[in-house]
């Protein structure tokens, strides 16, 4: 076994334990602090953020559009799933952000079912925190599906870590 | 509609040959008792002469026999049948049955081709692969990896294997191949990776290369001669590709070519489309991006482009130019002309001179169209064959960063590959269509090789205003430009179509429906819910003196991604996001061919 495909087992293996650690969905959910125009868990894991107007964070309105530039082609509009890939919304809550992050920078694959790595793709390495905090928000219905009307403005700070990500 | 002298049928198309043609092939489409090529032809005309099932007792049919291909994602094309055998072919991972019509359609040999998965994420939309193709005694398989494969018909043995295309870059295959000559030509896919798009001839009895022609980039590598070349009847001029993109960006310019190749033999030409330019955001590709979205008719021998015409010059939608070209001898004002018809993604039907590459007709075959006005008919104009982009629907010109709301047809164009069928008899074509718009915001998007270079966030839903649904199968008088009938349909009609001298065409459905209707009207005369949606290719044969119908059920694709879940608008007010029909509760995964005839 090469080393990279006993670092995608031990991520799956830790996926599958995380998914009963995750039932607890509130910790891995609820804002426990902002921070540049940024949410986090208490465990300073990104998360969501929907104002009771419907308003969403800057990342989750931006992981809308990234997830629907590269993801969507395979696993489906609004993270509903295909006819052969699954249903993303489920995962992003289900999954352990780690676990998440590793299978996309790493891809897997099962049989003829294969996820690509990402680890190189800079559409979406820069923006992973705001297509997982989008698919964790449709996957709490958080958000409808389709584009959010409404969304914070984008911080400074997200648009200066773009630059320095996009190059 | 007018009567009009039945010139030339497609079979007559065929006959006209030289002496240097594939003999064996072109007898085998002589016959309409075999199925010898996916396109039905080559004039791609997807049209049979037989007509014991016809508009009298197609209502009468049933299930003849099933076969099981076991694998469970999009199944597209259609089976061939050479002799006594009968050629399946599946998704990835690409194999190929030989089944004896015999015998019962025992299994005479089986080719499992060994790819890499890694290709399967390269592949954009779907592990699909439109069919194989024989010539020479041989089965020809393009497979998702780029490889193309000769198979002896009777033994499945290896011939010979050459590989097209590099999956690391993104560069991967779905099409079939068009045996011609002594040549095997391909094209390929990759236009969401940025590849430089290109078709390749083959030797027919070895397998090495003979030529290659870009769709992009220097007139070397696109094969064009600035003098001979002609775009709407003047030379191309030199550099015509290079002087439309900024830079060296036409490296990953895209043009990919993986749609449905048409032949004159009379000509020595061969007809196709190229797709889209990369990325999907237009702001980053200023110019024209020759010659992506363009109708191209090349020399057989020499792959020298004779003529061209770009379509959608600066593509701002992703409206791929790949749909297959049409041609037929019909009048037009009492005079004989040689022509070549084409559904674009863009949602117009061309009508063009196939010899001179003159443009005839340019008309919407969706009414619903409404990125463009229409398209400059004026040989004076400056603007000439362009066509003229509404300001409110350019991606263009509202910018990056912007949401182009309400923009029909939506990327998967009015139609996509679903190829058309054409009868002589009505001089009619029956296509295929899509109902669906979108919203477009293109965006910044980085260049990595081998990883999908998009750009833009689309959202579709069935066209507003309408009857609800996300497809129509239409007639289309190509000459006047003008929908006969239109039937409209739940969802988008992803099948193939086929028209029969029984005055019948038939079409698959999304949700599974085999249907027969009448070739003049338009009626419904059968149908039949086979096991899964059919993006598949309806195709006919005889045997023992009774005419079959087969179609491959497995729903997938392009459909099976959009559509599984329901498209739903989110233009229909904040909070009140309607979801439309998922096709999830009319189908399930499946991989079946389905064989109709009539009771004995």
């Amino acid at each position: 076994m090469t080393p990279l495909r006993s670092l995608i087992a031990t991520a799956l293996a830790a996926g599958l334990a995380s998914a009963a650690a995750a039932q607890d969905a509130g910790d891995n959910i609820a804002v426990a602090y902002e921070e540049d125009g940024r949410y986090f868990t208490a465990d300073d894991i990104p998360t969501y953020n929907v104002a009771e107007d419907g308003t969403v964070d800057w990342l989750t309105f931006s992981g809308f559009r990234r997830y629907h530039s590269e993801c969507h082609v395979c696993h489906g509009p609004d993270g509903e799933g295909s006819t052969y890939a699954p249903a993303l919304k489920k995962s992003a809550v289900e999954m352990d952000y780690y676990d998440f992050y590793s299978v996309v920078v790493n891809g897997r694959e099962n049989g003829n079912s294969v996820m690509p790595h990402f680890g190189d793709n800079r559409n979406v390495m820069c923006y992973l925190d705001d297509i997982y905090v989008y698919l964790k928000a449709r996957g709490m219905d958080a958000v409808p599906r389709g584009r959010p009307a409404k969304k914070e403005a984008k911080a400074d700070a997200i648009q200066e870590d773009e630059n320095d990500c996009m190059g | 509609m007018r009567k009009l002298p039945l010139l030339t049928s497609g079979i007559a198309l065929c006959v006209a040959t030289m002496a240097s043609a594939n003999d064996d092939l072109m007898t085998q489409m002589d016959d309409p008792k075999q199925w010898a090529i996916q396109t039905g032809d080559y004039a791609n005309q997807r049209y049979s002469e037989l007509d014991q099932i016809n508009a009298d007792n197609v209502g009468d049919l049933q299930v003849a026999w099933t076969f099981s291909t076991g694998v469970l994602r999009g199944h597209e094309g259609s089976p061939l049948v050479i002799g006594d055998t009968m050629y399946v072919h599946t998704p990835f991972p690409n194999i190929v049955y030989a089944l004896d019509l015999a015998d019962e359609g025992k299994i005479k040999w089986k080719y499992e081709p060994r790819q890499d998965p890694e290709v399967i994420p390269v592949m954009c939309c779907d592990t699909v692969n439109r069919g194989v193709a024989y010539a020479d005694g041989k089965i020809f398989l393009h497979q998702a990896d780029t490889k193309v494969v000769a198979l002896n018909a009777d033994t499945g043995a290896v011939e010979w294997e050459a590989v097209n295309g590099d999956p690391s870059k993104g560069e991967t295959n779905t099409a079939t191949v068009l045996p011609v000559k002594d040549k095997i030509i391909v094209g390929i896919s990759g236009g969401e990776f940025g590849v430089q798009g290109h078709v390749t001839a083959y030797d027919m009895k070895t397998g090495e290369q003979v030529w290659r022609a870009y769709s992009v980039g220097p007139d070397d590598q696109i094969l064009f001669d600035p003098e001979k070349t002609t775009a709407l009847g003047e030379p191309v001029g030199a550099d015509s590709s290079l002087k439309s993109w900024e830079g060296d960006q036409w490296k990953i310019g895209g043009g990919t070519t993986w749609g449905w190749y048409s032949a004159d033999m009379e000509e020595n030409l061969f007809y196709y489309g190229s797709g889209n330019p990369s990325t999907w955001n237009p702001a980053q590709r200023p110019g024209d991006n020759k010659w992506s979205m363009t109708i191209f008719a090349r020399d057989i021998d020499t792959g020298e482009a004779k003529w061209v015409y770009q379509m959608t010059p600066h593509d701002e939608w992703d409206y791929d130019g790949v749909n297959e070209m049409i041609l037929t001898d019909q009048e037009i004002d009492g005079e004989a002309r040689k022509l070549l018809t084409h559904f674009d993604r863009n949602g117009l039907g061309y009508t063009m001179d196939r010899v001179s590459g003159e443009l005839l007709v340019a008309e919407k075959f969706d009414p619903v169209v409404n990125w463009t006005t229409g398209v400059d008919m004026d040989p004076e104009s400056d603007t000439y064959g362009r066509p003229a982009v509404v300001a409110q629907y350019s991606t263009e010109q509202n910018g990056e960063d912007v949401n182009s709301t309400g923009i029909c047809p939506a990327a998967l164009g009015t139609k996509d590959q679903q190829p058309s069928a054409y009868s002589p008899k009505t001089e009619m074509f029956y296509v295929p269509t899509n109902h669906v718009c979108m919203d477009y915001e293109p965006f910044r998007v980085a260049y990595t090789a081998g990883q999908p270079y998009v750009g833009a966030t689309l959202a579709m839903y069935p066209a507003p205003d309408s009857h609800g649904g996300m497809g129509n199968f239409i007639a289309w008088d190509n000459i006047n430009g003008e929908i006969k009938w239109s039937i409209p349909e739940k969802f988008s009609v992803w099948s193939g179509a086929l028209a029969t001298a029984g005055d019948i065409v038939f079409y698959g459905t999304l949700e599974g429906h085999l249907k027969a209707v009448h070739a003049e009207t338009g009626e419904e005369l059968y149908r039949f819910k086979t096991p899964s949606g059919i993006i598949g290719n309806v195709m006919t044969y005889e045997r023992d003196g009774k005419q079959y119908v087969g179609i491959l059920s497995g729903v997938g694709g392009w459909a099976g991604i959009g559509l599984a879940a329901g498209l739903t608008n989110p233009n229909d007010g904040l909070g009140a996001v309607g979801g439309y029909a998922a096709l999830s509760d009319y189908t399930a995964l499946g991989g079946q061919l389905t064989v109709f005839a009539l009771p004995n």
